[in-house]
């Protein structure tokens, strides 16, 4: 299984440093909702305004909606020219090959996850404490994120409405991981860690679940798509 | 054909779970030499089973007319809450209601996922239940809305049974979204199954986090599960209880209803196939002639 899901994850990660699309278009589109919420929230910055108060959530949030964007190429990927064919007379572990995906989308979040945390640490004013926290949530919110996003990515990319059936099955689906990850930001950002450890067992027994969960469903569903 | 031997009668049709529907086209086409008396047969148990339901229905009815009286009318006013107690007798049955709707919805899909009881009647179950148990998590987020305005002062409140309804409302509506998409009945089956249990998983992650998150809604105070004292007494007990009995009695008719609706779009799918190409043959016929 872990070879199968090595390859799979190292076929995914060649196509994006090929094409680019990650850095080229799923990147800018989480910064420009960065912006946005600037637009909709500022123009004050600096310590107590809204933005800066919001600034664990509204990461987060635009973290959600750029996971999305990373599923649906993910999946896009296979789509063309009967690759989901060729993946499933591949004889690969299905298991493997969601762990592979999931790895995969999972390195490219994690990447967009640091440029975005900069950004929110610049433009929204706060200072970025409590490193370790902060990267532990990112990891596991991360993980579970895309076990999600992998699980209905392959439900509904066999259809035709993939482009509205997936955000709305996966937005209320990781709603506890929204709330686990921001509290855990909160905490850390706020400079009391000790709060947040509760949360990221949260994330943790989320990311687990969801994780093992999609080990078994992802073969018949792929079957299926 | 097995169908003729098959005991007939109303007694075993109670149960919202109708069993298979031999009447669906065979491969053998309509007027097949020996589906005569296994017709009959088909169409007496059915009459049974509609009788059933048609029962079901009327008792619901009854109930409904009965809770509504009693609730409105009989009761008295609580010393606290004054009339508004009367959300009593319907927002705590509705919202029973809506947990037994996806237990039986989470059931089913594991019957149909194990090998041994695959059958697209599971699926039809499960189907027909979690639409009814959308219909009534809409039902309770309303009640429970109209109730938390005037006792807590507020519409909505980010409580965690209200936080984590609201989440099931829209975990459901995605999941009737993934049984519309179309494709082979098997394949459509295992998917909105998987879907189901997916879904169900993330109720419990969603109500512990969110407990954690904050809280304000009442513990349940009907009873005491520990000292077993019941803190509603009297005409007010009765109909709460009616109530319960009620809003289930609802559930099993609409949920047979609908059960039914979905074995007659599918026969609708298949005659209607065969129709149509009996009449476009007719059509050709005629213009050679």
């Amino acid at each position: 299984m872990w070879r199968d899901a090595l390859l799979v994850a190292g076929k995914d990660l060649r196509i994006e440093a090929r094409s680019k699309v990650g850095l080229g278009q799923v990147v800018p589109f989480a910064l420009v909702v960065v912006l946005l919420f600037g637009l909709a929230l500022g123009p004050a910055a600096g310590r107590g305004s809204v933005l800066s108060l919001a600034a664990p959530g509204l990461y987060w949030v635009a973290v959600l909606l750029a996971t999305v964007l990373a599923v649906q190429r993910s999946f896009a990927i296979e789509a063309l020219d009967g690759a989901s064919d060729g993946l499933k007379l591949s004889g690969l572990d299905p298991a493997g090959i969601f762990v592979g995906k999931a790895a995969a989308v999972c390195g490219q979040l994690l990447a967009l996850e640091v440029v975005l945390a900069g950004a929110v640490a610049l433009l929204y004013d706060r200072h970025l404490a409590g490193g370790l926290l902060l990267v532990a949530s990112c990891v596991a919110a991360t993980v579970g994120l895309v076990s999600v996003g992998t699980i209905y990515g392959v439900v509904s990319s066999g259809t035709r409405q993939r482009e509205t059936l997936l955000p709305l099955l996966f937005f209320p689906m990781v709603a506890p991981i929204l709330l686990a990850a921001t509290k855990a930001w909160d905490a850390a950002l706020a400079g009391t860690p000790g709060r947040g450890a509760g949360w990221l067992d949260v994330l943790a027994v989320f990311a687990v679940a969801y994780l093992a969960m999609g080990t078994v469903a992802f073969g018949p569903l792929l079957e299926d798509a | 054909m097995s169908l003729t031997t098959t005991p007939t009668g109303p007694g075993r049709a109670g149960t919202a779970v109708p069993p298979a529907q031999p009447t669906a086209l065979g491969p053998t086409g309509g007027s097949g030499v020996g589906s005569v008396p296994g017709r009959e047969t088909v169409r007496q148990r059915r009459s049974g089973r509609d009788a059933a339901v048609t029962a079901t229905g009327a008792l619901a009815l009854v109930g409904v007319v009965a809770t509504v009286w009693l609730g409105l009318w009989v009761t008295p006013p609580d010393r606290f809450m004054g009339n508004l107690v009367r959300l009593l007798y319907i927002h705590p049955s509705i919202a029973w209601v809506m947990y037994v709707c996806y237990g039986v919805a989470f059931l089913a899909s594991l019957l149909y996922l194990w090998p041994r009881t695959r059958s697209l009647r599971f699926d039809k179950l499960a189907g027909a239940s979690s639409e009814v148990g959308v219909v009534f998590t809409g039902l309770t987020l309303v009640t429970g809305s109209i109730w938390g305005r005037p006792t807590w002062g507020v519409w909505w409140t980010w409580d965690p049974l209200l936080t984590t309804t609201a989440l099931l409302f829209v975990l459901y509506l995605g999941y009737l979204a993934v049984r519309r998409i179309p494709g082979e009945p098997e394949v459509c089956a295992r998917r909105s199954a998987i879907a189901a249990l997916v879904a169900f998983v993330d109720v419990p992650i969603c109500y512990f986090s969110v407990l954690w998150w904050r809280s304000l809604h009442q513990a349940p105070t009907v009873a005491d599960p520990i000292t077993g004292k019941t803190y509603v007494h009297g005409s007010m007990a009765w109909t709460l209880l009616l109530s319960f009995v009620t809003f289930t009695l609802v559930y099993v008719w609409l949920v047979a209803r609908r059960y039914r609706l979905f074995v007659l779009a599918e026969r609708e799918g298949d005659e209607g196939l065969a129709l149509a190409i009996e009449e476009r043959r007719a059509e050709s016929l005629q213009g050679h002639a």
